[in-house]
């Protein structure tokens, strides 16, 4: 039996504790956060090797690796929190290369005074999120600030993925006649965030979109390889991602306006907000530009999905020197569908 | 969603499309202002102008509430948040430039306790949670805004808030429609043809409709006034070109599902208990238009931050090039400017007008510039 000395002789408070300085010094305190918390609801192979880095084989072909900080108010919203939004972010953003994920790594920024019971909440839903993707959070870090410093919780994940043989998707690769497609409804996750802000808390049943899209992805990467591009249209919404992709791949655009999914009460949310739900973040919908003949194919796919059941080709790619992304609106006009000017809302992921 | 995409439908658009062709007599133009800032966004995004006959014009006026506040007034908001006050206003107004390429978002930057409320109380309670703090509403608009201020300064008074003022902006739109007409360059000069008005639908609501009856008798021109859905802006050009067609010159109301003649008492009530009219008031584009703004009555100053801080005379001007005075009266469109899509765009918006969706420069530049390439390309 070893011999070695109990490090941490009573077990933290995770009901009426908070975060205090001592829980980022380096010291016990924060070892036994570590192990109390995080590594106990993170649990995997990788993480137990208990160093300051997780070591693996390398897979063979393409990796890819993204970052993405997650700074959401409120924590907690309709649908998620910012644990598992932060899994979902991060995934999805390695997915959109067409790539399985492989691995997340997870830095947490903590504001003293932060109660330990919110904290591990997020935490237990950063680790559900993490198993239900098959995605585990491998290596990670945490630091807390003075009070006033940080806002409760910030999270920033990292993760590394592989791309399947024979898959070339890139914003680049977006060609005139080109098909658009967008795997569901828009505007759920930055209206289910407003509807919980303090100051502008408002009655609705709509709930996040926040979800892991690297099966979808597979799904139709599988039947579709000849994808150019895949994009989730997180901040600024549908109509940022089709702007950077039009001056990426120097093409214009052309929208249907009846063609896109929009929810009813998302809709109403958005008048009455003054707000356009093309310009209002997503968290669980991806836009696919694929040659137009594979279009069918491809949206078959995707409904057939669970998280692309409401999928829709909503324009097509046009050659167009000025890179204009334009709509035929529901009214029968044209307009553009601009970059976002200024802020619509601010920390929504 | 019921009771809004009953007035976005593409269908009745069309028949109303038709009408107006087969209505509209070709050997003339029909030049239609559109006061307010609502119709010019729903004009732009809903790309009513493609259903339009080409000689239907949409001369774009003044309703912009951000667009009008001059420079100077602006700059005293910043001054007031710099000597230490929680500056409270509505989003829009955070971009709009001030003096020396400043603006509130700038200065809320820069240290500034600036921040956006969607209501006055938001205003009042970021008033209540800070006692120690001196809390400023930063009120502009038209006369819709304006019932919700008088609320304010009415709950403050008597909760006994005194850490609550408010900085009074609020304009009057049938001052400014007037001014408009009166101007050198519609009456004298024939510099802009304006053939008739699409009036304010929410201040409408508010002021009614009769306030509209004496200029549309003196200057002569047929006045509709409009829902701000799409389906009203065509339905109100229906009826501007039939009066104008047959000589009338009458105030007529397409917005009947909200507007009556009278308007809304209670809140105009609730106005002159809290407000009273000023001499004179400067607009952006306008100059100094006479009895065209409110300020706060005497009874209630002790919540005007006018009296209560010293406010500086601002001597502030508009970025030199920049074409929003013109613009704002309807004697230049936005792209006969030179700033407009070149330094100027709404990301980067040197004048007023390229700040709010409702402005017509940024209404133009975000959903209508296609128009412009269009037509170079035609031209060619």
């Amino acid at each position: 039996m070893s011999r070695m000395e109990k490090r941490f002789p009573t077990k933290i408070n995770m009901r009426r504790g908070k975060v205090d300085m001592t829980h980022g010094s380096g010291g016990r305190a924060m070892a036994q956060l570590i192990e109390e918390l995080f590594a106990r609801h993170f649990d995997n192979e990788l993480l137990a090797q208990g160093n300051d880095q997780a070591m693996f084989d390398a897979p063979k072909g393409r990796m890819v690796m993204s970052v993405d900080g997650h700074v959401v108010s409120p924590l907690f919203f309709p649908g998620g929190d910012i644990g598992s939004l932060s899994v979902h972010g991060t995934i999805n953003d390695v997915a959109m290369s067409g790539a399985v994920p492989l691995y997340l790594s997870a830095g947490f920024i903590l504001e003293e005074g932060f109660p330990l019971e919110e904290l591990e909440k997020i935490v237990v839903s950063m680790a559900r999120a993490a198993k239900d993707a098959g995605v585990p959070v491998v290596t990670g870090d945490t630091k807390v600030v003075e009070r006033g410093k940080g806002d409760g919780v910030f999270i920033t994940t990292t993760g590394i993925g592989v791309v399947p043989d024979g898959i070339d998707i890139s914003g680049a690769n977006v060609r005139a006649g080109d098909a658009i497609l967008i795997s569901g409804h828009i505007g759920d996750h930055g209206v289910a965030i407003m509807s919980s802000r303090e100051n502008l808390a408002f009655e609705t049943e709509i709930v996040s979109d926040s979800a892991a899209l690297h099966g979808l992805v597979a799904d139709m990467v599988a039947a579709v390889p000849e994808i150019h591009a895949l994009r989730d249209p997180t901040r600024g919404g549908l109509a940022a991602t089709l702007n950077e992709i039009a001056y990426q791949a120097e093409v214009g655009m052309k929208l249907f306006e009846e063609k896109i999914p929009l929810r009813n009460e998302v809709d109403a949310a958005c008048e009455f907000l003054g707000l356009d739900p093309l310009y209002v973040a997503n968290e669980g919908k991806l836009v696919a530009f694929c040659p137009a003949e594979r279009a069918e194919r491809l949206l078959e796919v995707m409904r057939a999905h669970p998280l692309g059941a409401d999928s829709a080709i909503i324009g097509e790619v046009l050659k167009d020197e000025m890179g204009f992304v334009t709509m035929e609106t529901g009214f029968g006009g044209t307009r553009i569908v601009d970059w976002l000017a200024g802020e619509q809302l601010p920390r929504i992921c | 969603m019921k009771y809004v995409d009953e007035f976005r439908d593409k269908a009745l658009a069309k028949k109303l499309a038709k009408q107006i062709a087969e209505e509209a007599d070709q050997s003339r133009q029909y030049n239609l202002m559109e006061f307010c800032g609502g119709h010019t966004h729903a004009i732009f995004r809903y790309g009513v102008q493609d259903l339009m006959p080409n000689n239907v014009h949409f001369v774009h006026g003044p309703g912009c509430p951000v667009c009008v506040l001059p420079i100077p007034r602006i700059d005293n908001a910043i001054e007031l948040a710099e000597q230490g006050a929680i500056v409270c206003t509505y989003g829009d107004m955070m971009r709009v430039p001030a003096s020396g390429k400043n603006s509130l978002i700038k200065a809320k930057a820069a240290g500034s306790d600036i921040r956006m409320v969607y209501s006055t109380m938001d205003a009042l309670k970021i008033a209540r949670d800070n006692p120690e703090r001196e809390v400023v509403f930063f009120a502009i608009g038209f006369e819709t805004t304006t019932p919700p201020t008088a609320v304010a300064i009415k709950v403050a008074a008597a909760e006994g808030l005194k850490n609550f003022s408010v900085f009074c902006n609020h304009v009057l739109t049938p001052a400014a429609i007037q001014h408009i007409l009166q101007s050198p360059e519609v009456r004298e000069l024939g510099q802009v043809h304006i053939d008739g008005f699409y009036g304010p639908s929410h201040v409408s609501s508010i002021i009614g409709s009769a306030p509209y009856d004496y200029f549309a008798e003196e200057f002569q021109k047929p006045v509709v006034i409009a829902g701000f859905e799409p389906l009203d802006v065509m339905q109100s050009t229906l009826m501007l070109i039939r009066q104008i067609n047959e000589g009338r010159f009458e105030v007529e109301n397409e917005y009947t599902r909200v507007v009556t003649p009278e308007g809304n008492e209670k809140a105009q009530d609730l106005v002159s208990e809290v407000f009273e009219l000023r001499r004179a008031f400067e607009w952006r584009g306008l100059g100094e238009v006479p009895y065209s703004a409110l300020k706060i009555k005497e009874e209630f100053a002790e919540y005007d931050a006018e009296r209560r801080f010293a406010v500086s005379e601002s001597k502030g001007k508009d970025v030199k090039g920049c074409e929003c005075p013109a613009i704002l009266r309807g004697v230049k469109k936005p792209t006969d400017c030179k700033l407009f899509g070149t330094v100027c765009t709404p990301d980067n918006p040197m004048g007023s007008c390229m700040v709010s969706s409702e402005g017509s420069c940024a209404a133009y530049w975000s959903y209508g510039r296609f128009r412009l390439e269009r037509a170079k390309e035609a031209a060619e």
